[in-house]
């Protein structure tokens, strides 16, 4: 598992390859926090390549919602699977985060 | 039919893919659907052995985690045991309420109940009991096997 940040422009693009569970979040965390810190403020984070998060990789992503909220940011979420969906809609996360089906979509919502 | 498995597992994370694969490869081949095995089964026991891991051995690596399944032809039952002192699970927020929504934990035992057709706990507080229907539960009526 791992994570791959790019920039698009003015985004920063976040592929997580294949979990986000409670012994990798806090990789993901510090990985935004930085780029936060470094004057980002447009973040993407794509799960095309993502087969599980857990309650753990849940909770890192509502941190980084709230923060990048507070500091005037923006973050979408984009290309989740139906197993990825279901656990979003269970939680009833899908009602806190924008989420877009494709990285096109999310990146033309900025 | 039954079929049981006894695991014993270090109380590392690391550990815990290894064992939930073995268990849905396991129920994979008593032919359970692999949708359910897939979501249902793996996210609950995923969660179940973090949760024994972190809060019911608090990190411990002195400490172990036991999982008792058993297969049969209508049902996946699998028990977590940790070490700890147990809690009680009526404690825990439910983390779908619009001021809950945005904290960063408890999402995992609601999970659980959300995703596995029985959970029971134990009076101590520190092992779970998790079943899943080899056929999903229809409200109202009684689930049976093929």
């Amino acid at each position: 598992m791992s994570f791959e940040m790019k920039q698009l422009g003015d985004v920063t693009v976040i592929d997580v390859e294949g979990q986000l569970i409670v012994g990798n979040r806090q990789e993901l965390k510090q990985r935004v926090l930085a780029e936060l810190d470094a004057g980002r403020r447009k973040f993407l984070i794509d799960f095309s390549s993502t087969g599980y998060i857990d309650s753990s990789g849940l909770g890192v992503l509502v941190s980084l919602s709230k923060k990048i909220r507070e500091l005037g940011g923006e973050l979408r979420l984009a290309n989740l699977n139906e197993d990825l969906r279901t656990l979003f809609e269970l939680t009833k996360l899908d009602t806190l985060f924008h989420i877009a089906g494709h990285r096109d979509e999310a990146l033309a919502s900025f | 039919m039954q079929l049981d498995y006894l695991l014993e597992l270090p109380n590392d994370l690391k550990a815990i893919e290894r064992s939930v694969d073995y268990l849905v490869d396991r129920a994979r081949e008593a032919g359970f659907e692999d949708d359910r095995l897939r979501l249902n089964f793996r996210v609950g026991l995923t969660e179940a052995l973090a949760n024994a891991m972190l809060y019911g051995n608090c990190h411990d690596p002195r400490k172990r985690v036991r999982i008792e399944a058993s297969l049969s032809r209508d049902e996946l039952a699998v028990q977590v045991t940790d070490e700890g002192c147990g809690f009680n699970p009526a404690s825990i927020l439910d983390p779908t309420l619009p001021a809950n929504r945005q904290l960063p934990c408890g999402r995992g035992l609601f999970l659980i109940r959300n995703l596995m057709d029985r959970v029971e706990f134990n009076e101590r507080g520190n092992s779970i009991r998790m079943v899943l229907l080899r056929q999903p539960a229809v409200p109202g009526e009684r689930a049976s096997g093929p």
